[in-house]
């Protein structure tokens, strides 16, 4: 297939977001290791590729399924800053959980973003589920399901995916391989080259596309959207790229990584890549950066201030929601 | 009015309700065209196509998760786990997800699934076609756990579990699938569901239990009649999350207490039920709590005679009933 255009408004529009995905990761960290905030579990290094993936979606129809580093993911399908800020402090207002999951547990029904757990890769079943769904209800619209690559020797990884590709479900399966299941790299996780050889058990494509490449992901995405739409079943993509952070706040990478290592990584961080990118194209300027960093900053500042000073789940309410108080 | 053994009510009610609502439809192995290794959704194939039978790859946390997912969607999926014995690949799926979507999410999301699946021995299954697995399940608040003991309750509770907003495990006694006939209402009827059900009023005795074992409990009770014993039995009909009230009224009744399941004994539901009485009715006991259950053995043996040995029966009720009334 030719090459995607993509606009220079969409480019900004894209960098944009990533750099509020990262400017909110960041602020988090701060607030942990000031204990304001308990706990933290990141996506930079991803953002590139949840940004591009997303933006390949409709985000009026489709379902997301995310996993816990799916901070601009869910950023993009209507999630707000201040939505996040309240999941961190686990306040009332949360709308993932009202403070009652972990952070980066998303779910927002609204905005199609399905609830999750901690236990990995149980999405991905129920991506197959709400395919199957739609399909049934003859609606065009797909389910996106993203994990890690770690995700990817679970049970549920093969009957979900298996499932999808013998009903020919409209589902968007994407690995976000930062090439570590918390301390355990890659080479000890899978015997296969890549987790994109994977698909060829299933009867689906599999594509692998370098996660920083912006372009390489949304024209991905949007082309296994595309074969989804048409009848033409499920694709499994492997977006590749690095986990610049430790697994979470209570995590020492330090202790199964060189900082020379993460170092470089982060020389090469895609979203570098992606400013000078567009930096020298002229698409982004001095100017356009200072003012988006400032919106930002005030847009993150806001949202830190009211979730600090929001309320906490009433202690009463603790038995609440366990069943349907509306029977059938 | 229709006589319909207990599977049959099974396959009326999925009938019914598919009939009723278009977000009904069917998932598991062979339930298509071969209508269920059991024959539970013989003729649902053809009635209602492919779309809404759905033959699944052998796969059972698939089974699980794909219903779960098409019910968060806003279907009302009835996914069929072939046996009991089989739905451990799925506990992830049913305990991690389907009982705490609801909660996890703050009354965001719901997951109105049912899940059926046959249990209980007596029909040569050996070790993994015949396990009682209620118990691995009956602490996941979010779950509901349904046993009916008749086709008139299976197909009332089946209803009522379909039409459910919350995950329901419906677990059928597979013995009692042609073993149990009865009159049946053509008309829609639905039994709710967390509450217990008195099967027969008496004043010496009272039995506590759910499933098959009503069956045999109310033939214990009979014999006993003609020796002027009078036996109450409740029938549990939902064992997560119990009906306190009526295990407390019908165990207060009596005084005297048998607790009955075909499950090995320690660590069943008959434990929570007699640590509920033991809680509330101290002062109305006039002999010790009785459980009766399984030998403490991983699983039903297949040889007949060692099957035999282990099964819940009539006679081992009824001497436990007669026991008690002496006491």
């Amino acid at each position: 297939m030719d090459n995607v255009q993509v606009s220079n408004e969409q480019h900004l529009a894209m960098y944009e977001e990533m750099l509020l995905a990262r400017r909110i990761d960041e602020r988090m960290w701060l607030l942990n290791r000031a204990g304001s905030i308990p706990f933290v579990v990141s996506g930079q290094g991803q953002e590139v590729m949840q940004v591009a993936a997303s933006f390949a979606l409709d985000k009026e129809v489709d379902y997301i399924l995310p996993y816990y580093r799916d901070l601009a993911v869910v950023l993009h399908f209507g999630m707000t800053t201040r939505d996040i800020f309240l999941m961190a402090y686990g306040k009332a207002e949360d709308p993932n959980s009202g403070g009652r999951q972990m952070p980066n547990h998303f779910g927002q029904k609204k905005n199609r973003i399905v609830t999750q757990s901690s236990p990995v890769t149980t999405q991905v079943p129920h991506a197959a589920g709400i395919a199957l769904a739609a399909k049934m209800e003859g609606k065009s619209l797909v389910s996106f399901a993203t994990m890690g690559e770690g995700s990817t020797n679970q049970g549920d990884f093969h009957e979900g995916l298996n499932f999808a590709g013998v009903h020919k479900l409209p589902a968007i399966f994407m690995v976000e391989n930062n090439k570590y299941a918390i301390s355990v790299p890659l080479s000890k996780q899978v015997a296969c080259e890549n987790i994109a050889d994977r698909a060829i058990g299933y009867g689906m494509p599999g594509i692998k596309v370098d996660g920083n490449d912006p372009v390489a992901v949304y024209q991905a995405v949007k082309e296994a959207r595309d074969r989804a739409l048409n009848g033409d079943g499920p694709t499994l993509i492997e977006a590749e790229s690095y986990r610049l952070t430790p697994h979470s706040s209570d995590d020492d990478d330090m202790t199964y990584r060189t900082k020379e290592e993460v170092d470089y990584e982060k020389s090469i961080d895609g979203l570098l890549q992606y400013r000078k990118k567009l930096m020298e194209e002229g698409i982004l300027t001095e100017d356009k950066e200072r003012e988006m960093e400032e919106k930002l900053k005030q847009e993150i500042n806001e949202a830190t201030d009211y979730a600090e000073k929001a309320a906490s789940p009433d202690p009463k309410t603790l038995q609440d929601f366990v069943y349907s108080e509306e029977g059938f | 009015m229709a006589v319909l053994n207990y599977i049959q009510a099974i396959t009326k009610a999925l009938k019914e309700e598919m009939e009723r609502d278009e977000k009904v439809f069917i998932l598991g192995e062979d339930v298509g065209p071969r209508g269920g290794v059991f024959r539970a959704t013989d003729g649902l194939y053809e009635q209602f196509g492919e779309a809404r039978v759905l033959d699944t790859p052998l796969a059972e946390s698939a089974i699980a998760g794909v219903g779960i997912g098409a019910a968060m969607y806003g279907m009302k999926p009835v996914a069929e786990m072939q046996f009991a014995d089989f739905i451990l690949p799925a506990v992830n799926q049913i305990m991690s997800e389907a009982a705490r979507i609801r909660y996890r999410s703050n009354n965001d999301w719901d997951c109105p699934i049912t899940i059926r699946a046959p249990y209980g021995g007596g029909v040569h299954g050996g070790l993994y076609h015949s396990q009682s697995i209620e118990a691995i399940f009956a602490n996941q608040p979010g779950l509901k756990i349904v046993m009916p003991s008749s086709p008139y309750d299976v197909k009332g509770l089946l209803k009522a579990s379909i039409r459910d907003q919350d995950p329901v495990l419906f677990l059928e006694h597979k013995r009692a699938y042609r073993l149990l006939k009865e009159e049946v209402p053509e008309e829609d009827y639905t039994i709710p569901i967390g509450k217990a059900a008195v099967k027969r009023e008496g004043s010496d005795v009272t039995v506590i239990t759910y499933g098959l074992c009503v069956h045999f409990a109310k033939q214990a009770a009979e014999k006993l009649e003609q020796e002027g014993i009078s036996t109450e039995i409740l029938d549990l009909r939902t064992v997560y999350p119990l009906d306190q009230e009526a295990i407390i009224k019908a165990a207060s009744k009596t005084g005297k207490v048998l607790l009955v399941t075909e499950d090995n004994k320690e660590g069943s539901i008959i434990g929570e039920v007699a640590a509920i009485i033991s809680e509330h009715c101290l002062f109305d006991l006039d002999a010790p709590i009785k459980r009766l259950g399984a030998p403490e053995v991983p699983a039903m043996p297949f040889a007949s005679k060692l099957e035999k040995e282990m099964l819940m029966n009539s006679d081992k009720i009824e001497t436990a009933i007669r026991d008690l009334a002496e006491f």
